[in-house]
């Protein structure tokens, strides 16, 4: 029987097991992780080191610049046509795979379940993909009719130089619907966030502000850094719908381009996932004047929290009192659940090591069942996602940074929102906090053990260590993990789970860790050299 | 270990004493690459030798002279017009004393992968057969494009494909700087393979001293000037005829030099591993032969 890591007294200092994992790398490698593994002390706020590029050799969770782009932000959106320009395999490895689901009305449009490709061969890389891009755009055209093609470029394409963009300006005259480029080859960032960045500046360039629809609702809010794996973005329109809360567009879960080309219409932005969406936020902020909150709808004390949020900023009491309603009736499901699952499951602990803002939200989840966070950290967040945007100009904007385009914002004459500039400044007043994100390390305890972009050598050293009982990470983690005996809960893609935001997302979240983190069958685990080390095999060469 | 590069070297020498010797012309661009390869090979030919020139120029200019004009469907125009199904007999045209000539090709300026282009092309010859037994082939000379750009304009050293490399040179600084940055590339892919430098060709731009700077040149990457070819008009009216000097006007005294360096190749036995110069060290010769001498 293992025996279990004593958190009564506070967590451990973890510094020992660190200088462990530390003494096995080369002295070079050794200086640059040391300061992406942080002892967290909230009271102090420590600096910890995210955003530079992987070390070759270690096996990173990360992904590329390609699989942020298209994969994360642009994927999730039914009615464009997601077009990849390279060999096949970007495109067949990045179909359907983060389980994002989409809910069409009758006949409209869903290209989701579609995997687009130029598929380049040897032919095209000698004397350039340009006309095999054309002439895929036009056959998509000719087939699906769609609103709007997304061309995405992969590795090969930015080597030999095919120009993206200037196919997409004469696909777009010649065809009269939207079309538009990404350069967002594999290599251009350290991880999938700069495939972020670029998405986000593209559909702010090409999509939003296209059409100047009519007020259609009283409250009108855009869900920003939502994706609806497993169906999260159901629930939530399940709660906006009940408040009389009209969420114009999610970007981009269960979303239409359509939807995003009239979300600066909105009188107020919610962010999610703070890494990949906050510069969407920033933006409309400039050029509209529409202000931004971030909110975390995982957990049911943060979905309350963030309902009140919304309709604090309304200041309506009719609004107000629906909330109200709505959370009294939600929590009281919520409660009976959480006591009964709590009672099983304080006490226990959890390592996750997930996302850009995953990481932080579903801590929020555990706690609420008593499961203790003693180990965290995200793949491809920036330092204000740990530590807060107060960090924001300190840090440093290094050369892979700097590749990436920052969009210069001017404020739009015509529709800036002056209404809510006046808004703010008076909630702002009273104490209502925009624009803010404190990040994660704030919120977790002295002593957790905060890392960046964690490897599988730390990953193996932090379980022997902590013994946790749940680790939380990616297909790419899942099955090592569980072979050391501990389960692994999927939260990219929710293994087959979900909706795991909202309301009945917490109750089905609780209901899954009672069911992992109760059953007895981890512990019958032994692996076979435990019992019998000397392992006999044979060649059957010449047999 | 000593007998196993013994071993090893014996190997590689054995290797290079196989019947067809395989030789890859560099050097900067424009410095004559294309004009010296055609004159060496038709020197060659009046020798009674069989041989192939593959251009890995996407211009596909390498075998004008030989054949008297551009009229030669590259490799690649041909792989994709064609598709799969390419016949050896499209690629290689014969040329001047039944020379192979075969154009490698590429896309146009500015688009694509021109080095992708050649490694395509080389792999696309060797699996029609282009050197196979029967064309009792003596030599090959791949005529490769200006500097090493990328991994694809070092494809002919690389595998084995050639063996043997000259490069073109002239007196003149920028054409230096290239030869010893194409020493370098060849140094690297000496230490695995078989590939070894064969000398130095000067091409003369008639500077100061041409011949000692460029044989000190030669020295100090520890090869060899192998010939001296000296400028003369005729060469260029021979070109605005599409035709080499040995067959515009055979009884030239330049005819005769490009007979010379077609001996000397064919008499060659120093192969070496270049050893390349340091930047200061190659603007010291520079200095110590353009200016005090």
């Amino acid at each position: 029987m293992v025996k279990k890591l004593d958190i009564t007294q506070g967590l451990p200092d973890p510094s020992k097991v660190m200088d462990e994992i530390m003494a096995k790398y080369p002295t070079k490698i050794a200086k640059k992780r040391q300061k992406s593994l942080v002892v967290n002390d909230p009271a102090e706020g420590k600096e910890i080191q995210a955003n530079v590029r992987t070390i070759p050799g270690i096996i990173t969770q990360r992904g590329c610049t390609y699989a942020g782009c298209k994969g994360v932000v642009l994927g999730p959106t039914r009615d464009i046509i997601n077009l990849v320009h390279g060999p096949i395999g970007c495109s067949f490895y990045a179909w359907l795979t983060r389980r994002n689901q989409t809910r069409p009305a009758e006949g409209e449009d869903n290209f989701i379940t579609y995997s687009f490709s130029t598929d380049i061969q040897d032919s095209n890389i000698v004397f350039g993909g340009e006309a095999k891009l054309k002439d895929a755009v036009r056959e998509a055209f000719e087939i699906f009719k769609p609103k709007a093609i997304g061309i995405f470029s992969t590795c090969p394409v930015g080597l030999i130089g095919d120009d993206v963009h200037s196919v997409s300006r004469e696909m777009k005259e010649e065809l009269g619907i939207n079309i538009f480029g990404f350069s967002c080859e594999g290599y251009r960032g350290v991880s999938q966030s700069a495939g972020h960045h670029i998405a986000n500046n593209g559909v702010f360039k090409n999509v939003i502000g296209n059409n100047n629809r009519e007020r259609i609702g009283k409250y009108q809010i855009n869900l920003l850094g939502e994706y609806n794996i497993g169906g999260d973005a159901f629930e939530l329109e399940r709660l906006f719908d009940e408040a009389g809360i009209t969420l114009l567009s999610t970007f981009s879960g269960n979303s239409t381009i359509e939807s995003m080309e009239y979300s600066h219409m909105a009188d107020l932005n919610l962010i999610m996932c703070h890494r990949s969406i906050n510069y969407i936020a920033e933006m409309m902020e400039e050029k509209y004047g529409i202000p931004w909150v971030k909110v975390s709808f995982i957990g049911a004390e943060g979905s309350a929290k963030a309902l009140r949020k919304v309709a604090e900023y309304f200041d309506d009491a009719e609004l107000s009192a629906k909330v109200e309603e709505i959370i009294e009736r939600e929590m009281k499901k919520v409660e009976t659940v959480r006591e009964a699952v709590k009672a099983k499951t304080e006490g226990k602990l959890a390592m996750m090591f997930v996302g850009g803002s995953r990481a932080h939200h579903y801590q929020d989840l555990f706690t609420e069942i008593g499961v203790t966070t003693v180990s965290a950290g995200y793949e491809f967040a920036h330092r204000d996602d740990y530590e807060g945007r107060d960090v924001i100009p300190s840090i440093k904007i290094d050369a892979d940074t700097r590749n990436i385009e920052d969009l210069t914002v001017e404020k739009d004459l015509e529709l800036y929102r002056e209404d809510l500039a006046v808004k703010k400044e008076k909630l702002l007043k009273n104490g209502y906090e925009f624009s803010n994100y404190d990040g994660m390390m704030p919120e977790m305890k002295k002593n957790s053990l905060v890392i960046d972009d964690i490897n599988h050598w730390e990953t193996e050293k932090l379980i022997e260590y902590y013994k946790p009982d749940i680790f939380c990470a990616g297909i790419k983690e899942k099955y090592v993990v569980q072979k050391s005996g501990v389960p692994l809960k999927q939260l990219h893609s929710y293994d087959y789970g979900g909706p795991y935001a909202g309301f009945e997302g917490a109750i089905n979240f609780y209901l899954e860790m009672e069911r992992m983190l109760c059953t007895r069958i981890w512990k019958m685990v032994t692996t076979p050299w435990k019992t019998d080390p000397e392992i006999v095999g044979s060649f059957a060469i010449n047999e | 270990m000593v007998r196993f590069m013994n071993t090893a070297w014996q190997l590689l020498t054995q290797i290079k004493i196989t019947d067809m010797r395989k030789i890859a012309i560099y050097g900067k661009g424009g410095i004559g690459k294309s004009t010296t390869t055609q004159n060496t090979v038709a020197g060659l030919v009046e020798a009674g030798k069989n041989i192939m020139v593959v251009g890995c120029d996407p211009k596909a200019d390498s075998t004008r002279l030989l054949l008297g004009g551009l009229a030669q469907k590259t490799v690649l125009d041909t792989l994709r017009e064609e598709g799969e199904d390419v016949d050896l007999d499209d690629i290689v045209r014969p040329g001047y004393g039944g020379v192979r000539c075969v154009e490698s090709g590429g896309p146009e300026p500015g688009v694509g992968c021109a080095g992708r282009g050649i490694i395509t092309s080389i792999n696309m010859l060797e699996q029609l057969g282009a050197w196979d037994d029967k064309y009792e082939i003596d030599y090959t000379f791949y005529d490769v494009l200006g500097d090493v750009v990328c991994g694809g304009f070092a494809m002919p050293i690389r595998e084995g494909k050639a063996e043997e490399i000259y490069i073109v040179v002239s007196g003149e600084m920028m054409a230096m700087y290239a030869a010893n940055n194409i020493c370098k590339g060849i140094q690297k892919y000496a230490q695995n393979g078989v590939v070894r430098l064969g000398g130095l060709i000067c091409n003369s731009r008639n500077v100061d001293h041409e011949s000692d700077m460029i044989e000190e040149l030669a020295r100090k990457l520890g090869t060899q000037m192998i010939h001296f070819v000296p400028r003369d008009n005729v060469v260029q009216r021979a070109e605005i005829h599409r035709k080499t000097v040995i067959e515009y006007e055979p009884e030239h005294g330049q005819a005769d030099e490009y007979r010379k360096l077609s001996n000397a190749i064919n008499d060659n036995e120093m192969f070496v591993i270049p050893t390349p110069l340091e930047m200061e060290e190659l603007e010291k010769l520079l200095i110590d032969f353009g200016i005090d001498a």
